[in-house]
């Protein structure tokens, strides 16, 4: 163990969070890509580190300053905060990487420098949201990762942007304001903003209501923000407005770590203090992810704008996400944690493949792309494995969590069938949708091309992130035991505080 | 390469052949044309050379790596795999032989890709063949229809797309929809998936649920094409004649039946099955779609869906020889693939041979076809004449089987589908027959051609002949299935 290793989880957060001044500092846009690079790829060595360091001495806790918790802020590693904070980092550095090629094209030269402090700010604040014990700290860095998706979202030149992030805005405003009365209402019974110590003091306090209520706050805060349906109206238009590179990282973990905080505070503050609250967590969230998956998959299946469809697939699969929590079991919150680890690399595949077609056509749109997998075999052929992974065929990473999600719907007894059609239902809706897509790229006459554009094969600078990408389907596929391990991991102790 | 798993090696000799046609299609086509067959031939030789060890009650596996705890990709090969890759390997050499001839015959566009697909789709039937557990199967199942299906939409025009959507759909649909649930369900009950002689569900599942879970797996598993998911397999004929020939009547539609029977022998356990009232359905179920495809067989126009219709109905042959229940049926159901395998083949390849030399693809147009075509028409009636069982023909031999079974066990359900759908199959391929050897040829749309080109006839030729050597010939297949059905020493 090297003196490093017990400020990694600092590190984590200062990394990108110090660089993001310097670069705007640099007015070149080059060097400014290069040094957020840089930082991502230092982000993802630290997660890769913390992951190594979470298998070897279980969770991780920091003493900023050195100032024990309750009265110092706590950070804390686990398995599950580990896992994600690899998705997080690993999505920001694919991102980057096509970002090299791809951002030209859609943000303005001089801004640049500026738009990538702006992706470095949403890393740090994203990394805070898992490496911290401390529920305010989790709303700072909250703030923190919303604004600056809000300025990644409107970088691009879609006018359309503008009034997709205003209502991502507002929405997300008020995401977050339940979250701070919900987490208020903890403090004004408690007086601690340290997780673990909540849970500890909630035991001693006599009124349960004002917890309730802040449960209640605090679940629907965050769903709005998790994009949970039918809270999820800002989302689709948001990921297909941004510019394309601020899609494959969004989509790939910004909803992801709201769901991590809705099931953390959930299971670690009140699973533990509130008389029926599993029996209300699970039927509060089950028929939304059921609807979910169920609608958004319909929907993506009429879509015609191919983010759009992503997008809609994304409501969806946060639906499976949901799903697994909901079954309150050591098998279903592991299939969540898998799934939110599978299904960024499905979608980020996706995405990056997405990012490489608008390289040739200017407007992303089903009936554009007819016969273009002849332009461009590798493009496709990775959207093809991305696809396939979203909808759980066997060899890619989606299956595993599949299979997890529905071993855990059949532990379930009565709500076994149910639960696994739904399941079962949502895979060959995604069939219809990702297919549609394959279809046309393949076998389509190329009739509606746009005016103007030349389609030719993405440039390797850019399709070597996505095809790095393509390999971790396949990898995470057939290799699955380091998510299948820490989601394992974060699901035993996620049940540990359950009573 | 001797010191390489063979079962490992049947995996990579045709993925690795794929990409070697990939790179000859650059070059060369008759480069593209010789790797495929050398590719065909290793397959098969090596695929053969374990034969001797299983025949003599070896059971070689191979167990690559655990995907996660308990979830292992294996291969363990037993008489049936053994069987089913024989078939496809050595099928597969005479396919190639009578693509070269077609493809180059009707000038199609994409051969390279169409030769890949073939390769792909082979490894994936290998895979299938020697599964050890039901995860490597489903693995590989999948794998089959993805590969497949840029085969059928071959010709890339609409309703060719649009026949392919139904192809993948319903493949694709039934095996993530049913299929995997019932797999994950036995994961579930019995803790693992490996493919025992003698099932391993026994203790773990009693009840009416022994029937729906039955129920999952016969329907999930699309490829056997029971009715009422039968509706892919007419449509995966828009493909090009040797897809049909080799994957619509071996590979593709064999992988469903064995994966069938390999179920009710390996998961359910016969014994298991045949105690359990609740699994009687399948019986019925499977006679109603020999009679059901047989009487839609019969309205037929065109060649090549009749052909489909009636695999179809043969291939529940398989399954209702299989759901008998008795040992005497499961050898039936084991050597009707091959014999039915043979009989197919040949009417596919002569279908294709037919279109190919004339542009015929309707079955009025075929009077007085066996004069101009008498090799083809020859393999033709030997063909059809299997179809029925007809001594001396290897349909015959099957069925023999397959009706001993149902005496066995009093079956006369059974009993009187087939004779009853013997009587159909008569009526549907002696017309043909007739009508090519001894109508008159019609006059207004009278073509001038001759036999197809030689590769063609020659594997047509081929498979004929298999299918009267195998009524001869069969002592090596029927001691192989055998034991299935007792326990190996």
């Amino acid at each position: 163990m090297s003196s490093w290793t017990p400020h990694l989880p600092a590190l984590q957060v200062v990394v990108p969070l110090m660089t993001a001044p310097l670069v705007v500092l640099m007015g070149d846009r080059r060097l400014a890509w290069a040094m957020t690079t840089a930082a991502s790829l230092c982000a993802l060595a630290i997660a890769i580190a913390l992951v190594g360091e979470v298998g070897e001495q279980g969770t991780m806790v920091y003493e900023m300053g050195s100032w024990a918790p309750p009265y110092g802020i706590a950070l804390g590693v686990d398995a599950m905060s580990a896992l994600l904070l690899l998705v997080v980092a690993g999505a920001s550095t694919l991102g980057l990487l096509a970002a090299a090629t791809s951002v030209s094209t859609e943000v303005e030269h001089q801004r640049q420098p500026h738009f990538y402090a702006a992706w470095l700010l949403a890393l740090a604040g994203l990394s805070g949201i898992l490496v911290t014990a401390d529920a305010f700290n989790i709303f700072v860095f909250m703030e923190i990762s919303s604004l600056s998706a809000y300025i990644l979202i409107a970088g691009g030149p879609d006018r359309r942007a503008l009034p997709a992030v205003f209502k991502y805005l507002a929405m997300g405003t008020i995401g977050a304001t339940f979250y701070l009365i919900g987490v208020g209402l903890v403090y004004m019974m408690t007086g601690t903003l340290n997780l673990a110590d909540m849970e500890q003091r909630l035991a001693d306090v006599g009124d349960a209501e004002p917890i309730l209520v802040a449960a209640g706050f605090i679940t629907v805060g965050l769903a709005l923000k998790a994009a949970i349906f039918p809270l999820h109206a800002w989302l689709p238009n948001a990921y297909t407005y941004a510019p394309n590179v601020v899609t494959v990282f969004l989509a790939a973990c910004a909803t992801k770590i709201s769901i991590y905080v809705l099931i953390r505070f959930d299971f670690f503050v009140f699973q533990a203090n509130l008389t029926e609250h599993d029996w209300q967590f699970s039927y509060f969230l089950m028929p939304l992810a059921v609807l979910g998956i169920l609608i958004a998959s319909a929907v993506a299946i009429f879509e015609s704008n191919l983010k759009r469809l992503l997008a809609w697939s994304s409501v969806a699969q946060i639906g499976y996400i949901i799903l697994g929590a909901s079954l309150i079991s050591v098998t279903g919150l592991t299939a969540s944690m898998l799934h939110m680890f599978n299904h960024s690399i499905a979608k980020g595949t996706a995405f990056l493949a997405l990012t490489c077609l608008a390289l040739s056509i200017s407007r992303l749109e089903l009936k554009n792309i007819g016969g273009i997998a002849k332009q461009m075999p590798w493009t496709m052929a990775a959207f093809v494995v991305g696809g396939l992974s979203l909808i759980g065929v066997p060899g890619t990473a989606g299956f595993i969590s599949k299979w997890y999600l529905i071993s855990a719907a059949l532990e379930m007894g009565d709500l076994a069938l149910p639960l696994v059609a739904v399941i079962l239902i949502g895979s060959v809706m995604a069939v219809i949708y990702v297919w549609r897509v394959v279809e046309t790229a393949y076998f389509a006459k190329g009739t509606g091309v746009v005016a103007g554009d030349t389609i030719r094969e993405a440039p390797l600078a850019i399709l070597l992130p996505t095809w790095i990408a393509v390999l971790l389907n396949i990898w995470f596929g057939l290799a699955p035991s380091l998510p299948v391990e820490l989601s394992g991991n974060a699901a035993e102790l996620l049940m540990g505080h359950l009573r | 390469m001797s010191h390489i798993d063979p079962i490992l090696l049947a995996l990579l000799i045709p993925a690795v052949g794929a990409l070697a046609i990939g790179i000859a299609g650059r070059i060369n086509d008759n480069l593209r044309e010789t790797v495929t067959l050398v590719t065909a031939g290793l397959l098969a030789y090596n695929v053969w050379g374990i034969a001797p060890e299983v025949l003599a009650g070896g059971r070689p596996g191979l167990k690559l790596f655990d995907v996660v705890p308990g979830l292992e990709i294996a291969f363990n090969i037993e008489p049936l795999g053994m069987m089913f890759a024989c078939l496809a390997s050595g099928l597969w050499i005479i396919n190639s032989i009578y693509s070269i001839g077609y493809m180059r015959g009707n000038k199609e566009k994409h051969q390279t890709r169409f030769y890949i697909f073939f390769a792909v789709a082979l490894t994936a039937t290998m895979g299938i063949a020697f599964a050890g557990n039901l995860f490597t199967l489903f693995l590989f199942y999948e794998a089959l229809t993805l590969s497949t299906y840029p085969l059928v939409s071959h010709k890339g025009d609409e309703k060719t797309v649009r026949s392919a959507r139904v192809y993948l759909g319903i493949l694709l649909a039934t095996s993530i929809g049913l299929l995997l649930p019932a797999i994950i369900w036995t994961y579930s009950l019995a803790g693992s998936g490996d493919f025992v002689l003698g099932g391993i569900l026994e203790g773990h599942v009693s009840g009416p649920t022994i029937g729906l879970l039955l129920g999952l797996f016969v329907f999930g598993i699309g490829k056997g094409a029971m009715m009422p998911i039968h509706r892919w397999l007419p449509a995966a004929m828009v493909a090009p004649t040797p897809v049909s020939a080799l994957l619509h009547a071996v590979a593709v539609v064999k992988a469903g039946v064995f994966a069938i029977t390999k179920v009710i022998v390996y998961i359910f356990g016969v014994d298991f099955l045949f105690a359990e009232p609740s699994s009687g359905w399948l019986l019925y179920a499977a006679s109603f779609t020999i009679i059901g495809a047989s009487l839609v067989a019969l309205q037929q126009t065109n060649l090549k869906r009749m052909l489909a219709y009636s695999t179809i109905a043969q291939l529940s042959y398989v399954i209702m020889a299989a759901s008998i229940l008795k040992p005497l049926a499961e050898v039936g159901a084991a050597v009707h693939i091959v014999a039915h395998a043979f009989g197919k083949i040949t009417l596919f390849f002569a279908a294709g041979a037919i279109y190919v030399a004339s542009h015929k693809t309707e079955l009025p147009q075929l009077a007085g076809i066996g004069r101009r075509m008498p090799w083809t028409m020859t393999a033709f009636t030997i063909g059809a004449l299997s179809m029925i069982g007809v001594p001396p023909t290897g349909g015959f031999v099957s069925k023999w089987y397959i009706l001993a079974g149902a005496f066995q066990s009093d079956n006369y359900v059974a009993i009187t589908t087939i004779i009853l759908s013997t009587i159909l199959n008569a009526a549907y391929f002696l017309p043909i027959v007739y009508m090519a050897w001894f109508a008159r040829e019609p006059e207004q749309d009278r073509v001038e051609h001759g036999e197809a080109p030689l590769p063609a006839v020659i594997a047509l030729t081929i498979t004929a002949a298999l299918t009267i050597l195998f009524f001869l010939f069969n002592a090596p297949v029927l001691e192989l299935e055998r034991q299935i059905v007792e326990i190996p020493q």
